[in-house]
Formats: C-alpha cells, sequence, structure tokens
C-alpha cells in the first residue's frame, strides 16, 4: 500500500532530531514548571531544570582531565599544574563568604562541605582557547551557600578570590596575571541551579591541579570564569574586577559565555576540540546550555557584553 | 711548496670523508627534534591535545633553526670560521621543513583543509596574517636556494633577495609572540636573541664603514 504524505505536512513538521532526542528534558521540564506554578520558589525552579543538569556524552578520561590543565599559579603549560600543584597544602582551609550578606561568616571546608547535598554534574567545559572535556564533577550548588549567609538586595554580583601563596604556587612569582586570582559573576547568574561548586572529580576528592579544595564551575561560561582553589566568596554591589579581563579587556569579557558567534579577536571560536577527539567540531551557544541561561541575557547585546 | 703552507692548506680543507661526516652530524641534529616528537606522538607523549602540542612544537623548532641559521655568519666571523658559511644553506632548508610541516599540519590536521577557514584565519587574526606572510616570503628563498640559482640571479641579486630574511624571521617571532595569552617570556627571550643577530649586523656595517 502506498502510503502518502499529507500535502500540508512539510520538512518544518518534522521534529527535530536533537529536540526529539531531547524529549524527556522536556517531559522533566513540564513537571518541573508545574511545581513552579504551584510552589513558585526558586529552588522549585531548580528542580525543573534538574533532568537536564548531567550530559550523557562519553565523559574525557581522568588522565586527561588531571594533566591538562591551565592553572597558572602553577606555571602556564598545560602539565605544570599536575606537576606542581603536588605542593599545595589544602588542610586546613577557610572561606569566607562576606560582603552584602546578613550572616558573614568563615567555614572550615570540611564543615562547608559537610553541610552541602553534594551530587554529581556531568558538565561540557569549553575552554576559552578552543578545546572542551566532559567533566563529572562533584558539588553543591553555589545557590545554597549564598542562600545561608542571607544576601542583602545590595548583593549584585558574587566576587571570587584564589589563594594567594607563592610559596606554594610557583606561577604567582611572575606577575603573568594580577595574583590573586579573582572572578566574578552576576548575583543572577550565581544563583542558577546550574553553578555549582566542586569538591570533587569522578566520584574522588578534587586533584589539586583542579582547583582543590572548592572551585566554581559555571558551564555555559568559558573555563577561565571557574575560580579555583577559592579562599573567599563576596557579594558586591559593583561587578568586580576579575584576573583575565584586567589583562586583556579586548580578549576577555566579564561574562565571557561561550558564544561561537564572537570570536577571541587572536582566534575563531566557532568550534572546538573536544579532547580525545581528531576532528573539530561546532561549539554551542552558552555550549549547549543555552535552554537553561539565555533568558538570563534577554535584551542582552551579548557581541558588546561578551 | 713551502712546508708550512702545505700544512694550512691542509688544515683549511679537511677531507671528503671527514667533511660528510659534520654534514651527517648537521643533518641529524636537525632532524632530531622531529624524531623526538614523532616518538613522543606514537608513545602519547604529547598530552591530552596532541595536536595542538604538535603543531606548536614543530613551530618552535622552525624559529629556532632560522634564528640558528642567522647566527651562522656573526659565528664565522666571530670564531674565524668562515667555512660555517656552508652550513647556512642546510640549516636554511631544514628551517623551511619544519616551517612546511607546520603549516601541514595546522590546514591539514587543525582545520581538516577547511579553506574557507583558513581564509578567514588568515585575514582576520593577526598572527595568523604575519606567520602565513613570513612562509610565503620564505617560499622564494628556499626554491633560490642552490647553486644554479645564484649562477642565473647573479651573486648581488640573489644576496638581495636573500636579504628578505631579515623581515622573515621577525614576522616568525612577531607570529609566536601574538599567539601567547598571558607568558610573553618565551617569545620575548627569542626575539632577545633575534635582536642580539641583527644588532650584530647593524654593528658589523657601521664598523667595515669607518674603517673603510
Amino acid at each position: 500500500m502506498l502510503i502518502r504524505h499529507a500535502p500540508d505536512l512539510t520538512d518544518k513538521d518534522v521534529t527535530d532530531r536533537s529536540l526529539y532526542l531531547r524529549r524527556r528534558e522536556f517531559i522533566g521540564g513540564a513537571a518541573g514548571l508545574g511545581l513552579l506554578a504551584a510552589a513558585g520558589t526558586a529552588s522549585a525552579r531548580g528542580l525543573a531544570y534538574k533532568p537536564g543538569f548531567s550530559t550523557t556524552e562519553p565523559k574525557t578520561s581522568k588522565k586527561d582531565i588531571t594533566s591538562y590543565n591551565n592553572f597558572y599559579e602553577f606555571g602556564v603549560n598545560k602539565e605544570d599544574p599536575s606537576e606542581n600543584a603536588g605542593s599545595l597544602k589544602t588542610r586546613p582551609w577557610t572561606v569566607r563568604v562576606d560582603g552584602e550578606c546578613e550572616k558573614p561568616a568563615s567555614f572550615g571546608i570540611d564543615d562547608l562541605i559537610k553541610g552541602q547535598r553534594l551530587e554529581e554534574r556531568i558538565y561540557r567545559m569549553r575552554c576559552v582557547e578552543g578545546w572542551s572535556m566532559v567533566i563529572p564533577w562533584v558539588g553543591f550548588p553555589l545557590r545554597d551557600l549564598i542562600a545561608q549567609v542571607q544576601p542583602t538586595s545590595k548583593a549584585k554580583f558574587v566576587a571570587f578570590e584564589t589563594l594567594m601563596r607563592p610559596s606554594e604556587m610557583p606561577g604567582q612569582r611572575w606577575d603573568t596575571l594580577q595574583w590573586p586570582y579573582r572572578e566574578g559573576l552576576r548575583i543572577d547568574e550565581a544563583t542558577h541551579p546550574l553553578t555549582i561548586l566542586a569538591v570533587g572529580l569522578y566520584g574522588d576528592v578534587l586533584p589539586n591541579q583542579n582547583g582543590a579544595p572548592l572551585r566554581l564551575v559555571v558551564p555555559w561560561k568559558y573555563g577561565f570564569k571557574g575560580a579555583k582553589s577559592i579562599v573567599r566568596v563576596s557579594l558586591v554591589e559593583k561587578q568586580p574586577a576579575t584576573a583575565w579581563n584586567v589583562l586583556a579587556p579586548r580578549e576577555y569579557g566579564f561574562y565571557s559565555n561561550v558564544n561561537p558567534a564572537v570570536d577571541h579577536p587572536r582566534w575563531s571560536q566557532a568550534t572546538e576540540r573536544r579532547i580525545g577527539e581528531f576532528r573539530r567540531r561546532e561549539t554551542l551557544p552558552f555550549n549547549g546550555y543555552g535552554q537553561y541561561v539565555a533568558d538570563l541575557y534577554r535584551g542582552m547585546d551579548l557581541k558588546r557584553d561578551f | 711548496m713551502d712546508a708550512s703552507v702545505k700544512r694550512a692548506a691542509t688544515r683549511k680543507r679537511p677531507s671528503k670523508t671527514q667533511d660528510n661526516l659534520v654534514y651527517a652530524a648537521v643533518w641529524l641534529a636537525c632532524l632530531a627534534p622531529l624524531v623526538w616528537l614523532a616518538w613522543r606522538g606514537f608513545s602519547g607523549d604529547l598530552g591530552a591535545n596532541p595536536i595542538e602540542a604538535l603543531i606548536r612544537q614543530i613551530g618552535v623548532w622552525g624559529l629556532r633553526l632560522l634564528l640558528v641559521g642567522l647566527a651562522i655568519t656573526p659565528a664565522a666571523r666571530i670564531l674565524k670560521k668562515p667555512r660555517l658559511v656552508r652550513f647556512r644553506r642546510t640549516i636554511g632548508l631544514f628551517a623551511f621543513s619544519y616551517i612546511c610541516l607546520h603549516l601541514l599540519t595546522y590546514i591539514g590536521v587543525d582545520l581538516f583543509f577547511d579553506w574557507g577557514q583558513l581564509w578567514k584565519d588568515i585575514l582576520k587574526r593577526p598572527f595568523i596574517t604575519l606567520g602565513m606572510a613570513g612562509f610565503v616570503l620564505l617560499v622564494p628563498l628556499a626554491v633560490t636556494s642552490t647553486n644554479g640559482w645564484v649562477v642565473r640571479l647573479g651573486r648581488a641579486t640573489w644576496q638581495r633577495l636573500h636579504w628578505l630574511i631579515y623581515l622573515i624571521v621577525p614576522l616568525g617571532v612577531a607570529h609566536y609572540y601574538l599567539l601567547v595569552k598571558a607568558d610573553r617570556r618565551p617569545p620575548l627571550v627569542y626575539a632577545a636573541i633575534l635582536a642580539v643577530l641583527l644588532g650584530w649586523r647593524v654593528w658589523d656595517a657601521w664598523r667595515r664603514r669607518v674603517r673603510s
């Protein structure tokens, strides 16, 4: 029997394969939206995102994740952090959370971790240099920590500061970047459920070269936004200075969202090499997390605020 | 013939075998980095991103050989070993080979022959524009490196053409300098060596003018 297509059905009516493959996320998302309508709280909104948090793409090997790092505190070459970070002492370790909040506090790292519900998040990581990995982090949403100190209405941004300890961080003996390393997020980016503080990798304690004992992971931004070995998290009113932006403001913007349409002045951001793969692949807007985060930037000119 | 003159003549002109041995050593030295890189590549020692490591390393060796080539004339003069100059061609051609390989790896492996992207890179990325310009200028020097071309062009014209190297090597150093993200020390080391090698030539020319 010959089955004809209805003449009014065109290619446009066929569900895009990538959308089809993500159908479960929408179902999850829809359920979450129901919760959102019912509860109207931010945490319910978090639940709505949950089914899409981890990617099912093949994970980059632990060897590559722990031996190919940009962590200039330990040297500028990719193999330097794995070779030099052994000297870093991550205990005792105190993280100061302060600024525009009701309850500023200093946390011992173990107490801080104990108070959080840890979960695995398998995220893509896109480096500004044009390579990417898939990394199984263990961590907790940054928003949980921020909620603990009760931010005031003046908390518009969050500033992060990395440890400054040249005796254990040989790279800090040279002014390649302005030390200590600083990073920053807008408060809505920082409290977005995708944004986590990682304390582990591949189900194990975070290796020093990956930013032990506590590092930021913002999967829709270039990797350098993920401050490592954090000692201070400050809620602030003004947009904070960030290390790479201070070094080269034309090349590294405050936002630094992964964006194939905005090239780095010296190289294209249209493609990336997934570590372990031979051919380059297309880079996705917001590193493929656009469905969760594009709303944060509605109305903004991302070419200007790159 | 006076015995001392005879001795001097034999000392200045080493035997054919000796000469071949020296050439073999120069060849081996020039090939060693490539063999080393290939071995590291096959044994998986080039890190998580071997393609980038390979492109970078081959390029850096091309630059190093260009600088060695530029160092030969001053070395021959300072050490009073004029016959060193005969290695300039070998080393220059090896530098050219490394740079060809560097470019081929970039186009063939990194871009996977995406000519449109290559063209965009050349137009939009200053470090690629400069690197490409350096390569293009290097081609006529490689082509005219034979004795036949020296005769065909005439010594003076050939010499003038090969002065292009004073432009090409700075282009190479600039190419390296512009691609570095933050730590400018390594390219600055090359820039400093280049400055010494070019500075010596300026000083030498000035000294000769004063003397004559």
